[in-house]
């Protein structure tokens, strides 16, 4: 097996199982916690509306936001850690498939190993700092999962020499 | 020399052979994943034409009623509505989870069937592991699917019910049974003298594999292009205006402003709607291809004639394209093209049970073709 085969199909299972830890974690710890908040935090808002407390009704808004922020990020790391993962095992198993010397295809299941990585990440991130960093973070990720996952493609479509 | 080559090419015909055994490890999680994606699929589309446009639609009413109470100045009134939105997108939410993760269980069981060779475990380990993974798989949808209608009954714990926590549990076996193929392949890298994997589904090179493949990698590359369009160009714009609309509701329904207000829910109803399609247009692109790449390993055991197996192909990969394209048209035109993405979900999963039912018919041919095992007559 290839070291590039390999780092793609450990490191995706490794990626999938990170996302489904990371799932079970957001949902036995904070998930149905978040959801209530949102809901209380929307009636709150309403109701304060109802009260004519414009004051009031503006914060709890606020609160809703930030949970909505948090709840959609958390979801979205979770998810696309899992399906790029399974995306790097499948390229693993099909790999000797692509008609790239060992070197540029090494270079390829680097980048889309370490922007699988870092994309969801950088969503992550998200829920803790508003600044450039976590959202810098994400576009690197998700440029380098792009122009790999488009490198393998035309990889694919290179017909091997030893075929 | 030449015997010891003899045997190790006998041990791995062997091992290629018991490969897909019926009730091996890899036949299980080969079937019980195709099951998953199918029975996922079936779901979902379900839930698309019986429930959805249904359920969004009540929870817009009920969005509205709140804010009319609102503006009545009946706080109690805009209580009761917020408590039918959350249990509308209760329901919404239990039902799309449980699509979601039947599909992708479904897939890591195909990958871990692809896999079953590179885990070095024993067959009767292998085999306990895929039974524990297919169960947890189960558990945890159903569990879900239950949560909307079990809720808090009788729970030992404040926030999670009886559902949820069966739910946990088949997340937690799924981990378990994953993490057990991880070490296997771990255990399989260290063995310095292990023999050379002869693996038939590694090998193949036929046209509906070669559709299949192309075709998924295509549309996984499409997803992701038309995903990252949306990051940069709407998604902060969306999450800026869903707070915004939300906000003029509040304003518009304080100062009784009923006109303004019925503006704003209009909008935000609109937003939903774009938000939406985008989002599965991105996720159906994504894991229909994923779905072809899986599937184009397992075309030498798909026990049909290769003109209906590239036919099979092609109408997956047709649905797999037609589901995402119509969905981000149903802003534009509407219920035709919802029901022509309907149409797309339905072909797919039309191939993907003539492939199921063509694995089920595999008897054993590639393997009769492999060497002859040690002591066994031709």
């Amino acid at each position: 097996m290839s070291a590039a085969r390999r780092l793609l199909i450990v490191g995706g299972i490794a990626l999938t199982l990170l996302g489904m830890i990371y799932g079970v974690w957001y949902a036995v710890v904070a998930e149905h916690q978040e959801l209530d908040g949102m809901g209380e935090s929307l009636t709150t808002s309403f109701s304060a509306a109802a009260k004519r407390d414009s004051a009031a009704a503006g914060a709890a808004l606020r609160e809703y936001k930030e949970l909505k922020n948090s709840y959609d990020r958390h979801v979205d790391a979770h998810g696309h850690w899992i399906v790029l993962g399974m995306v790097l095992v499948v390229l693993g198993i099909g790999l000797e498939r692509v008609g790239f010397n060992e070197r540029l295809t090494m270079a390829l299941a680097v980048g889309l190993v370490l922007g699988s990585f870092l994309f969801p990440l950088g969503v992550l991130l998200q829920t803790f700092s508003r600044g450039p960093v976590p959202k810098a973070v994400a576009v690197v990720g998700s440029a380098l999962v792009i122009v790999s996952l488009a490198g393998m493609t035309v990889g694919f479509a290179v017909p091997r020499t030893k075929d | 020399m030449a015997g010891s080559q003899g045997i190790g090419n006998a041990t791995a015909a062997d091992a290629a052979r018991a490969a897909f055994a019926p009730m091996s490890a890899r036949r299980l999680l080969a079937l019980g994943g195709i099951g998953l994606i199918l029975t996922g699929m079936l779901v979902g589309d379900i839930f698309a034409v019986f429930v959805l446009h249904q359920n969004a639609a009540k929870v817009g009413e009920n969005l509205a009623a709140a804010a009319h109470a609102a503006m009545a100045g009946d706080a109690n009134a805009v209580s009761a509505s917020f408590q039918s939105v959350g249990t509308f997108l209760e329901n919404r939410g239990t039902k799309v989870d449980t699509h979601v993760h039947m599909i992708a269980f479904g897939y890591l069981a195909l990958m871990l069937a692809i896999l079953q060779p590179w885990v070095a475990l024993r067959e009767s380990t292998r085999k306990k592991v895929a039974w524990i993974f297919l169960i947890g798989a189960w558990l945890l949808p159903v569990g879900v699917f239950l949560i909307h209608y079990v809720g808090l009954a009788y729970s030992p714990v404040a926030a999670i019910g009886w559902a949820s926590i069966f739910a946990d549990f088949g997340g937690a076996l799924v981990i378990v049974a994953t993490l057990a193929c991880l070490l296997g392949i771990a255990r399989h890298f260290r063995q310095s003298l292990r023999p050379p994997l002869e693996d038939v589904l590694l090998k193949d090179r036929s046209v509906a594999g070669r559709i299949l493949l192309a075709g998924g990698l295509s549309l996984i590359l499409l997803g992701f292009l038309h995903g990252a369009y949306y990051a940069g160009v709407d998604l902060y714009r969306h999450e800026g205006m869903d707070y915004s609309l939300l906000s003029q509701m509040t304003i518009t329904a304080a100062a009784q402003n009923a006109a303004a207000l019925d503006t704003a829910l209009a909008g935000y109803g609109q937003l939903g709607g774009e938000k939406a399609v985008n989002i599965a247009a991105h996720a159906h692109a994504i894991e229909f291809g994923l779905l072809a790449m899986l599937l184009a390993f397992f075309q030498p055991y798909v026990s049909l004639g290769d003109p209906w197996k590239r036919n099979w192909a092609w109408v997956l990969l047709l649905g797999s394209l037609g589901l995402p394209v119509f969905v981000l048209l149903e802003l534009k035109l509407g219920l035709l093209a919802g029901g022509i993405a309907d149409v797309g979900g339905l072909l797919v999963i039309i191939a993907l049970l003539a492939m199921w039912i063509g694995i089920v018919r595999y008897t054993g041919e590639i393997d009769a073709s492999l060497p002859p095992a040690r002591g066994e007559k031709r």
